[in-house]
């Protein structure tokens, strides 16, 4: 439904996507993560046709978007960031222009109105509205004509939990048959409410796939939570490190008569946790705790964008002998 | 066809914009006062010794100085606002070309600018009251203050693709009209032509606004006036197209 190829757009000097290319099937919900000025939003407009990329291609449903952009924009519906509004209008004229331009009826206007809980406030002028109430005119905006492809910057942006468990529902809702993209710094949005994920840093995607084979990647991954007592915390450490596989074994608390830590494998094989049981049977020890870490996405989004900017100064310093002499 | 309809949808959003920010009463009913009070007040229109019920020397001497101020003050916000509140990557992202959004929104702005001058009829009533007027100067006065506005117009609306700051909109727009009508009153005509010599002089004449407005205000609707104003409105309107296009890439 969405394809996008060796995407790159630059500001003056500034590169902000980086030949950038993903595809987003029908069924498709793609989380887009990434830090604050990563070209989240710069990608988002070249695929809605906002701006036009200084070189790639973007296919909306067949239909190049360079080529037919009044064909493409009809399959597309939008949220930009920050939700812009005409702000002197009520909730329904604006709803009505936007059905209107988009050739839809009234009837779509109220569909859309259901959907996003704006009934109470339909005859109301937008400046007046709370900030979630703005956003869900925005988003009600994107989903009247009930298009094929959704792309939301940041749909959750500013809403209070209740609300963001419903936009929520809604994005996993009508994810089932249309083609989605969001993006988000919240994680566990991405959990919560996609089918792949794709982190992208300094303009270009530095992971791809879907949320759990990414949350595999975190360095905890596949570790063993335990809280054993029984023993001296000492000795149930050495234990624990005597069982083969056992890498490493991380101590959180321990004291005369208990031991709590986190316990990591050396490859990612989970069998750790019958030899940990095994090894509390045969000492006569209490497991007052077993626990597997699935890893954190957090974490693999922190590892993954901090190494880079951490080799992108490297290479800063490489290139400049004269930093190099004076450090 | 779709083309005009998506021309109607963003006047008809822009026009009701227009009256809903109070603006544009405020705007109308300042341009009505001051026309009125300016031919009143500060004209022979009562005097003695006036020879006629003419409103050419009198009314219609003084829309092209207020519509200078006038036709910046409704069109500051066209393109400025949008990119402020960033509305117009909404209206980018709908299925519309570009230029359907220019010229909707440019024919709402035009709109509230002939209401303004429509409303000045009270002067026209007094005249025909008073005397025999030349209807055919008075056609011609009120087409002449419209071009010129669509004119003045024109340029503010590429001028506030420029900005996101209506103020400098504004004032920018403001400092164009007014170059453009005083590169062709005579005195500046007469220097031209002796310093630079006459083809200069002709250029600068024919590019001002000066003698289109008082051409058309003595009634004569030549071609040559119709098509400087309709190329100019054209010209600037494209302009703001380029304009819009150029700051995405």
């Amino acid at each position: 439904m969405i394809s996008v190829k060796n995407l790159s757009k630059s500001f003056g000097q500034k590169l902000a996507v980086d030949d950038i290319s993903f595809e987003v099937k029908k069924g498709e919900v793609l989380g887009f993560l990434g830090p604050n000025g990563a070209g989240k939003s710069t990608t988002m407009r070249m695929v809605t046709g906002y701006l036009p990329p200084t070189s790639g291609e973007v296919v909306i449903d067949g239909i190049n978007i360079a080529e037919n952009s009044i064909g493409a924009k009809q399959k597309i519906g939008y949220l930009p960031e920050a939700a812009p509004l005409y702000s002197d209008m009520t909730v329904s004229s604006f709803l009505n222009f936007i059905a209107e331009l988009r050739g839809k009826s009234k009837s779509d206007v109220e569909a859309a109105i259901d959907t996003c809980f704006l009934g109470p406030v339909r005859q109301q002028s937008i400046e007046t509205l709370s900030k979630g109430y703005k956003h869900r005119t925005c988003l009600a905006q994107s989903i009247l004509h009930d298009p094929e492809i959704l792309v939301l910057d940041e749909p959750t942006d500013g809403l209070d939990p209740n609300q963001k468990q419903e936009v929520r529902n809604l994005i996993k809702r009508m994810g089932e048959d249309k083609a989605i993209i969001f993006s988000t710094h919240i994680l566990e949005e991405v959990e919560a409410a996609c089918t792949r994920a794709i982190i992208i840093d300094q303009g270009r995607v530095v992971a791809d796939g879907a949320p759990n084979d990414l949350k595999a990647k975190a360095s905890g991954s596949g570790s063993h939570m335990v809280k054993i007592s029984g023993m001296a915390g000492s000795g149930i450490r050495s234990e624990l490190s005597s069982i083969s596989g056992v890498e490493m074994v991380r101590e959180f608390a321990s004291s005369e008569s208990s031991f709590s830590g986190q316990v990591l494998p050396s490859k990612k094989v989970n069998t750790n946790a019958e030899s940990i049981f095994n090894l509390c049977k045969e000492k006569g020890l209490l497991l007052e705790e077993l626990r597997v870490e699935e890893g954190r996405l957090d974490e693999v989004f922190r590892e993954i964008t901090k190494t880079d900017t951490e080799i992108s100064e490297r290479i800063v310093k490489e290139e400049d002998p004269e930093k190099v002499v004076q450090d | 066809m779709s083309a005009l309809k998506n021309i109607w949808i963003v006047y008809n959003r822009e026009l009701k914009s227009q009256f809903n920010s109070m603006l544009a009463y405020v705007f109308i009913v300042i341009f009505v006062l001051l026309s009125m009070s300016l031919t009143f007040l500060l004209d022979d229109f009562f005097a003695p010794n006036a020879q006629d019920a003419s409103l050419e020397f009198s009314f219609f001497r003084w829309p092209m100085w207020l519509l200078m101020f006038l036709a910046p003050a409704v069109g500051m916000r066209l393109w400025s606002e949008e990119q402020r509140t960033g509305t117009i990557e909404l209206l980018l992202t709908m299925p519309l070309a570009v230029w359907h959004a220019i010229v909707g929104k440019y024919l709402a702005a035009l709109s509230v600018i002939t209401i303004a001058i429509l409303f000045t009829f009270p002067v026209v009533i007094t005249v025909a009251y008073l005397g025999d007027p030349d209807n055919g100067t008075v056609w011609g006065g009120y087409l002449a203050c419209i071009f010129y506005g669509g004119g003045a117009l024109a340029i503010t609306c590429a001028v506030s693709a420029l900005t996101r700051s209506s103020v400098a909109c504004l004032i920018i727009a403001l400092a164009l009209c007014f170059g453009q009508l005083l590169i062709a009153i005579p005195p500046v005509l007469e220097y031209a032509a002796d310093n630079w010599g006459g083809a200069v002089a002709d250029v600068l004449g024919s590019l001002g606004t000066w003698a289109h407005y008082t051409e058309m205000k003595r009634g004569v609707i030549s071609f040559a006036n119709v098509v400087f104003y309709l190329s100019m409105i054209g010209f600037c309107l494209f302009l703001t197209s380029v304009v819009i296009k150029s700051k995405r890439s």
